[in-house]
């Protein structure tokens, strides 16, 4: 007998071992990766939900840990949109919420006392791993292991990814994209082996989608796509139609039973396209069974009937869609969409600047794919092609490409290491006499992919660290000696607004910071970020846009007891709220007897705070609201009094008195400024005029008639009358 | 032309009834079951009325699920597609057929209001 000798003996014993020891490996490293990398705003800052979005998240979490459930589901906010409401549980995806629900109660369970702001906090770079190992999945699926292992680590880093799931932005998107690629990985799988299998199991992950992300619409799209070209190709086989049918059908019901989505898969126009196929596919399987078991005569006599029957059902179908159905993409023509940033269209440096090398090489991935076509490779190619377009148009769904792209750019190297780096021993017979030539060139190409992959960290992590890892709730600025100096205005407003006005105070503010109010000041808001009623919106735009008087009107009308600015002028900060002005002017409505958006703009077309400012402007509420005693302040000896440094200007009225609203507070730096608005007075004003004596002489003759000497007796009255001014 | 239509038809129910093993005539006979079942579901919606429009999408959804699943079975088992199906004998395919009809009534059980 020979003993076993474990070990380097010409070659690795149990090679299929160390194999899957290095992909564990691997990807337990891309998941640390991935998590570190997220978390610079933590270690820079402290543990703090950032932005906007994700503090309406976090918000209805609590609501979800604290109350359970049912009282989530059917949650309705009276304090959102006062007076309207919100009808939270019809209107939100509540899987985030629920994901991060459930993870804060099994640690509560195991005694793991985590606080719901921490798991929050956390929870998308702990996402980001499961990431990475479904694209591994799906890269194995379409490619090999070693492609997989490059798109996990790619996607682990890349900043397109990383934009929307740093830790602290507890956002849709950190657990959508997980759940986008786990379900393209199962359907993948699905019409590989045509199971039933992982059909069901793909429309699990499909409903977990449908929970998450709004984006659930690209998924039903591009897999019908995939199977109308897999028919168009002429590929059909039994397992695509087993496949694709189980997925419609159960997915479908499943998707219904989110509250949000409620019956749009059968009605809206952006899932008619999966009907359609699922339609398409059963009379053309139907025809194929047929087709095996006749003759083509009689199949041919059976076709043009079944041809008219199938016509006259289409035409049918298109005229019920057209009349009943609608669609509702982001029209670019309505000024609430299109004032938001992330919705215009993108441009190159954000290709370069959030994918790197990656954006070069994935069209070589692609072409790859599409040289050594199979049924799976169709659909990465249309995957590849249609996330081109969406990203083209608007700045936002680079995350979409960016799956795609680290899978293709991961095809393309692998392809590259595997020529250049393959063992010598599996080639056939190399020539001899250029052998040397051949390593330097292998080494060299070699040498070249690896210099492009460090760069390509190298660049990843500095643009994690500088563009997205910022709070937006604490700013910072750094001094000449690198000292830092933390803005931290905005939380110290929402704490003064917490702990010194009324529980059932109403603050009005533009619908920006309406969740972050709700958030941290836990106050009652008119509008919010989720922007559903563009009138009630208009309604506060055109508050902040009239002169004191006129907008006192609204805000009595609308119970407002607080009205909250943003202004920049003291720090420079360019995101204050004369600046989103113009917004608010485009956004209220515009009777011919308002004011036009030309009356805010000087003669000459300038927007201008300074003397030259056109005098609507300068008689604005938000205007005297930004500028209130800012006249007197001089920030630095170079500079008059009133020097606005965000516009660079003197501004136009110093000299401000504020009639029916008084200033409450205003944070350190004057980025945030919040008045109170007075209620109405107990009786009516009497304008200060001097109280004068009306001699006015009134003749009164008696009509007493007697006899003797005072026949005709005059009095003079002399009256006093103060003057009352009307109102 | 209707004459070669009928004589077609009824050269194909012959040739169906002879050459088909009788475990997918009993799969074929369920098919039909269910199809009837939602036929008249449906023909009960266009006569009523849509009212609680949940129920009657989560009864005819469930019928058209079934349909789809037991024509997967009938695939699945049938000889002739042993080709396409080496990794999934009849009894795996049966396995799944259970699996996915569970799943299928758990959410209609939860639509049905």
């Amino acid at each position: 007998f020979t003993p076993l000798r474990g070990g380097l003996s010409g070659g690795l014993s149990q090679p299929a071992g160390w194999q899957s020891l290095l992909s564990f490996t691997i990807l337990f490293l891309a998941w640390l990766a991935g998590f570190s990398a997220r978390l610079f705003a933590v270690i820079r800052f402290e543990s703090i939900i950032h932005e906007f979005d994700p503090w309406f998240n976090y918000r209805a979490t609590h609501h979800l840990t604290t109350n359970g459930f049912y009282e989530f589901l059917n949650w309705f906010d009276e304090r959102a949109w006062y007076p309207l409401g919100r009808i939270v549980g019809g209107t939100v995806y509540p899987g985030l919420m629920v994901t991060a629900g459930l993870i804060h109660y099994v640690l509560n369970l195991l005694h793991v006392t985590v606080h719901i702001r921490d798991v929050c906090v956390f929870l998308a770079p702990v996402f980001s791993g499961l990431t990475s190992i479904s694209t591994f999945l799906l890269t194995k699926e379409l490619w090999n292991q070693g492609a997989g292992l490059m798109a996990a680590c790619f996607i682990a880093i890349v900043p397109g990814y990383i934009s929307r799931s740093v830790a602290g932005s507890f956002d849709n998107e950190g657990i959508a994209i997980f759940a986008l690629q786990f379900t393209y990985y199962l359907w993948v799988k699905s019409v590989k082996t045509g199971s039933v299998f992982w059909s069901i199991g793909c429309c699990l992950s499909y409903f977990y989608m449908v929970s998450a992300w709004g984006g659930y619409v690209f998924i039903i799209n591009l897999i019908p796509l995939h199977v109308f070209v897999l028919l168009l190709m002429q590929r059909f086989s039994k397992r695509v139609y087993i496949a694709y049918s189980t997925f419609y059908i159960i997915g479908l019901v499943l998707s219904m039973q989110i509250p949000f989505v409620g019956f749009q898969p059968i009605r809206t126009s952006e899932h008619m396209a999966a009907a359609g196929v699922f339609v398409l596919l059963q009379v053309y399987a139907f025809l194929q069974y047929l087709k095996d078991r006749l003759t083509k005569q009689e199949f041919q006599t059976l076709f043009f009937l079944g041809v008219s029957l199938a016509a006259g059902a289409v035409f049918l179908s298109v005229i019920y869609l057209t009349y009943t159905g609608r669609s509702s993409y982001a029209k670019i023509h309505i000024p609430i969409i299109a004032s938001v940033s992330e919705h215009q269209p993108t441009t190159w440096v954000s290709f370069f600047f959030d994918l790197h090398i990656l954006v070069c090489t994935f069209p070589a991935g692609l072409w790859f794919c599409i040289k050594n076509i199979n049924d799976e490779r169709v659909f990465v190619a249309l995957y590849a092609i249609s996330a081109v377009y969406f990203a083209g148009v608007m700045v936002r769904l680079m995350l979409t490409l960016t799956p795609v792209v680290c899978m293709l750019s991961a095809v393309a190297f692998s392809s590259v290491f595997e020529h250049y780096l393959g063992d010598d021993m599996k080639r056939q017979s190399p020539p001899l006499e250029d052998s040397s030539d051949e390593d330097d060139r292998k080494n060299a190409v070699t040498m070249l992919m690896l210099m492009l992959l460090m760069m390509f960290a190298v660049h990843c992590t500095w643009v994690t660290s500088n563009a997205y890892s910022s709070p937006s709730v604490v700013l910072a600025s750094y001094n000449n000696d690198g000292s830092r100096n933390i803005l931290d205005d905005f939380r110290e407003a929402y704490y003064w607004l917490r702990q010194n006005t009324d529980e059932h105070a109403r603050v009005m503010s533009w619908w920006d910071y309406g969740y972050q109010i709700a958030g941290m000041a836990n106050r009652t808001t008119l509008v919010d970020n989720n922007t559903w009623n563009n009138s009630h919106i208009a309604l506060v735009g055109k508050a902040m846009s009239s002169n004191e008087t006129a907008a006192y009107d609204i805000m009595r009308s609308l119970d407002v007891d607080y009205v909250l600015i943003i202004f920049g002028g003291v720090i420079g900060y360019s995101g204050d709220d004369i600046n989103k002005f113009l917004w608010m002017v485009r956004i209220s409505p515009s009777v011919a007897s308002q004011p036009q958006e030309s009356d805010y703009f000087t003669p000459q077309g300038e927007f201008r705070v300074d003397k030259a400012g056109s005098p609507t402007l300068l008689n604005c509420l938000m205007y005297k609201m930004s500028y209130y005693r800012f006249g007197e302040m001089q920030l630095d000896f170079r500079t008059p009094p009133g020097f606005d440094r965000t516009r660079n200007a003197e501004i136009g009225n110093k000299d401000i008195k504020l009639k029916h609203l008084e200033e409450a507070f205003t944070s350190e730096h004057w980025l945030v400024r919040i008045y109170k608005v007075k209620k109405p007075e107990n009786r009516d004003r009497v304008e200060h005029k001097l109280r004068g004596a009306d001699t006015t002489k009134q003749k009164y003759t008696s009509k007493k008639v007697s006899g003797g000497a005072e026949a005709s007796s005059e009095g003079v009255f002399i009256q006093e009358r103060t003057q009352l001014d009307g109102t | 032309m209707s004459n070669s239509v009928i004589s077609v038809i009824s050269r194909f129910l012959e040739e169906y009834t002879t050459t088909t093993p009788n475990k997918l005539k009993v799969v074929d006979a369920y098919l039909l079951y269910i199809l009837l079942t939602g036929a008249l579901q449906f023909l009960y919606c266009l006569l009523v009325g849509t009212f609680p429009f949940n129920s009657f999408l989560s009864g005819f959804i469930s019928c058209v699920g079934a349909f789809i699943l037991g024509v997967c079975l009938r695939i699945q088992i049938n000889p002739q597609n042993k080709g396409d199906f080496l990794s999934i004998s009849p009894e795996r395919a049966f396995a799944d057929f259970l699996f996915a009809h569970t799943v299928l009534h758990l959410v209609v059980m939860n639509f049905i209001g």
